[in-house]
């Protein structure tokens, strides 16, 4: 499944850090202001010499900058999509300028809820701004204008990462060549909704989170955890579980008969809450995973034709995979018709897959195949060049 | 690719499409037809394929393909959105083939479909003598071998055209590779058929 060797690494990459909105803040969809604006990003590979060979990646809900490469020599794992981002992969960096932002109301380096507030010299917490992903779009505008780039060949990105990607299309169509949305969604369902509420229920229930204002004291991570294990159930599948975890008990040949870890499917959630706590903020959870939730691109009538009215030029590939239960392929479906009806350059794959929602990380082999032949015709369409 | 590469029916509908224009090929495979239209005529091609390892070999061969099922997304393109609609080898494995080909005429100013003829007198010799379920002429596919197909002549198309008010432009036979003027016995000696409809 995975095919990470150090041959095709990036290597050690630096986070970098953009400010701006100094003198002028950002206007966000809320109605209210916010600036300055720090954005952590990291690039990889080189800008060609027309600045043509541009390609953003969009992080998902938990994501950061750091895609790709090691931050050090001694770090334990690569960047999240390492799999996909180097020299010869499906993001060949040989090839492309790549780069990942990380979103605004994250925690990783960019202005949020955990950011000092310049007003109070204090951390925000709840009385930092709600943001949408409009918002976080329109601050990544900002940074690619200060990396030089008119128009990114390609804005590219799961989950998350891809309602930004529709964002981008739909809100930015002369500043993108390619849109690729994959396992995601043009309207954030009812059902994800209310995974998201629950997540944050758990939150406001930690006695620690003390409506946000928690940066000098002990933190919610119980809350935390339990959010991030709901979140991590819903990337699964039925299917994965059985294979991942089937009923195996965990670390005992027999039942416990008490509350401790029995089975590995538990013993793997509290794992991946526990570790959750250690890198992640939970106020920013609550905001990103709100911000998500804002996230409808249809009109009143829930058509997504008028949405896409001026990027009918773009050229898109939709990726759905087919055992994703929170952005069913439906989802992407609907979007792939309402690229079709206005006569947009729209191809699509529904990735046979077993992984559920995480399949956009874990299908690494066909993956690298659609994404390469893809980014390879918009490169001879658009004639871009590699600087080497 | 060059022209030889193509299946005879599809070189056939090749040489019906005029440079430039705007292509829709239901079923398309690997995107053969499409990647020799756009190198060859500068077409803007867009594909419908069911198969993931065909869909994939179409993003290989640089062709815009959509995954999914004719009778589905054929709804999607508005009225005389495209100025050919192919459907080449498809009609009889299709569920409903009057929806398929009426929504053909709907999206595109024309539609040009190609099929097998089970009418050849090898067919029809082939069921007297050994009474055998023939196969379609140059696919030995077998009945019982996915996907189903249900055999179709010249002359069944025919009628379903007249039946369903679809007008037969041109229409052009095959006889291997080989075209074959049409005459009164062209049910019985063509081994494919081209018709373009409108």
């Amino acid at each position: 499944m995975s095919t990470t060797s150090t041959t095709g690494s990036v290597g050690i990459i630096e986070t970098q850090s953009f400010t701006f909105a100094e003198d002028v803040p950002l206007a966000l969809d809320s109605g209210e202001t916010l600036g300055p604006i720090t954005l952590a990003y990291e690039t990889y590979g080189q800008l060609n010499a027309d600045h043509s060979n541009a390609i953003l990646i969009c992080h998902a809900l938990s994501g950061h900058a750091h895609a790709a490469g090691f931050n050090a020599p001694d770090e334990k794992d690569p960047g999240w999509w390492d799999d996909c981002i180097g020299p010869s992969k499906a993001f060949d960096t040989n090839k492309f300028f790549v780069i990942c932002s990380n979103v605004i109301g994250g925690c990783k380096g960019s202005t949020g809820p955990m950011s000092i507030n310049p007003q109070t010299g204090k951390p925000f917490g709840l009385s930092f701004p709600v943001v949408t992903i409009g918002d976080m779009v329109r601050a990544q505008t900002h940074l690619i204008d200060h990396l030089g780039i008119d128009r990114l060949l390609a804005v590219a990105g799961g989950s998350m990462g891809g309602m930004q990607v529709l964002e981008w299309a739909a809100s930015y169509p002369d500043r993108v060549r390619a849109a690729l949305p994959i396992a995601t969604t043009a309207r954030h369902s009812p059902m994800l909704i209310a995974f998201d509420e629950v997540g944050r229920q758990s939150i406001y229930a930690d006695p620690h989170w003390n409506h946000g204002d928690y940066y000098d004291g002990p933190r919610p991570n119980a809350g935390l955890a339990v959010a991030r294990m709901i979140g991590h159930i819903t990337y699964l599948s039925e299917a994965s579980m059985h294979l991942k975890f089937g009923r195996r008990l965990q670390e005992r040949a027999r039942f416990g008969y008490d509350f401790e870890t029995d089975f590995a499917v538990e013993g793997y959630l509290r794992y991946k809450g526990n570790r959750f706590t250690e890198r992640f903020d939970a106020n920013s959870y609550l905001y990103v995973t709100k911000a998500m939730d804002y996230f409808d691109l249809s009109d009143e009538r829930g058509s997504l034709i008028g949405a896409f009215a001026n990027s009918q030029d773009l050229i898109y590939l939709v990726v759905s995979f087919t055992s994703d239960w929170l952005y069913p392929p439906y989802h992407s479906k609907e979007l792939v018709s309402a690229l079709s009806a206005i006569g947009a350059d729209v191809s699509y794959l529904n990735i046979q897959s077993t992984w559920g929602h995480d399949a956009f990380l874990l299908e690494v082999e066909t993956m690298t195949d659609l994404l390469s032949s893809f980014l390879d015709r918009l490169m001879q369409r658009f004639e871009i060049g590699v600087s080497r | 690719m060059s022209r030889s590469h193509l299946r005879a029916d599809l070189g056939v509908i090749a040489d019906l499409i005029q440079p430039q224009e705007k292509v829709l090929d239901l079923g398309c495979g690997d995107g053969s037809l499409l990647r020799h239209l756009i190198d060859t005529k500068r077409i803007v091609g867009r594909g419908v394929e069911l198969a993931e390892p065909k869909v994939l070999a179409c993003v290989r061969n640089g062709v815009s393909v959509r995954q999914g099922d004719l009778h589905e997304e054929l709804r999607d393109y508005p009225e005389h959105s495209f100025d050919t609609v192919i459907l080449s080898y498809g009609l009889p494995y299709l569920n409903d083939p009057a929806f398929i080909v009426s929504n053909m005429l709907r999206v595109g100013r024309r539609a040009i479909v190609s099929f097998p003829n089970w009418g050849h007198w090898r067919c029809r010799l082939g069921l007297l003598v050994t009474g055998r379920m023939p196969t379609a002429p140059g696919d030995p596919q077998a009945w019982d071998e996915p996907p189903r197909a249900r055999g179709m002549t010249i002359a069944d198309f025919r009628s379903f055209c007249a039946a369903h008010n679809v007008r037969v432009t041109t229409a052009t036979f095959l006889q291997g590779a080989q075209r074959v003027p049409d005459r009164f016995d062209t049910n019985l000696r063509a081994t494919w058929a081209v018709f373009e409809l409108r």
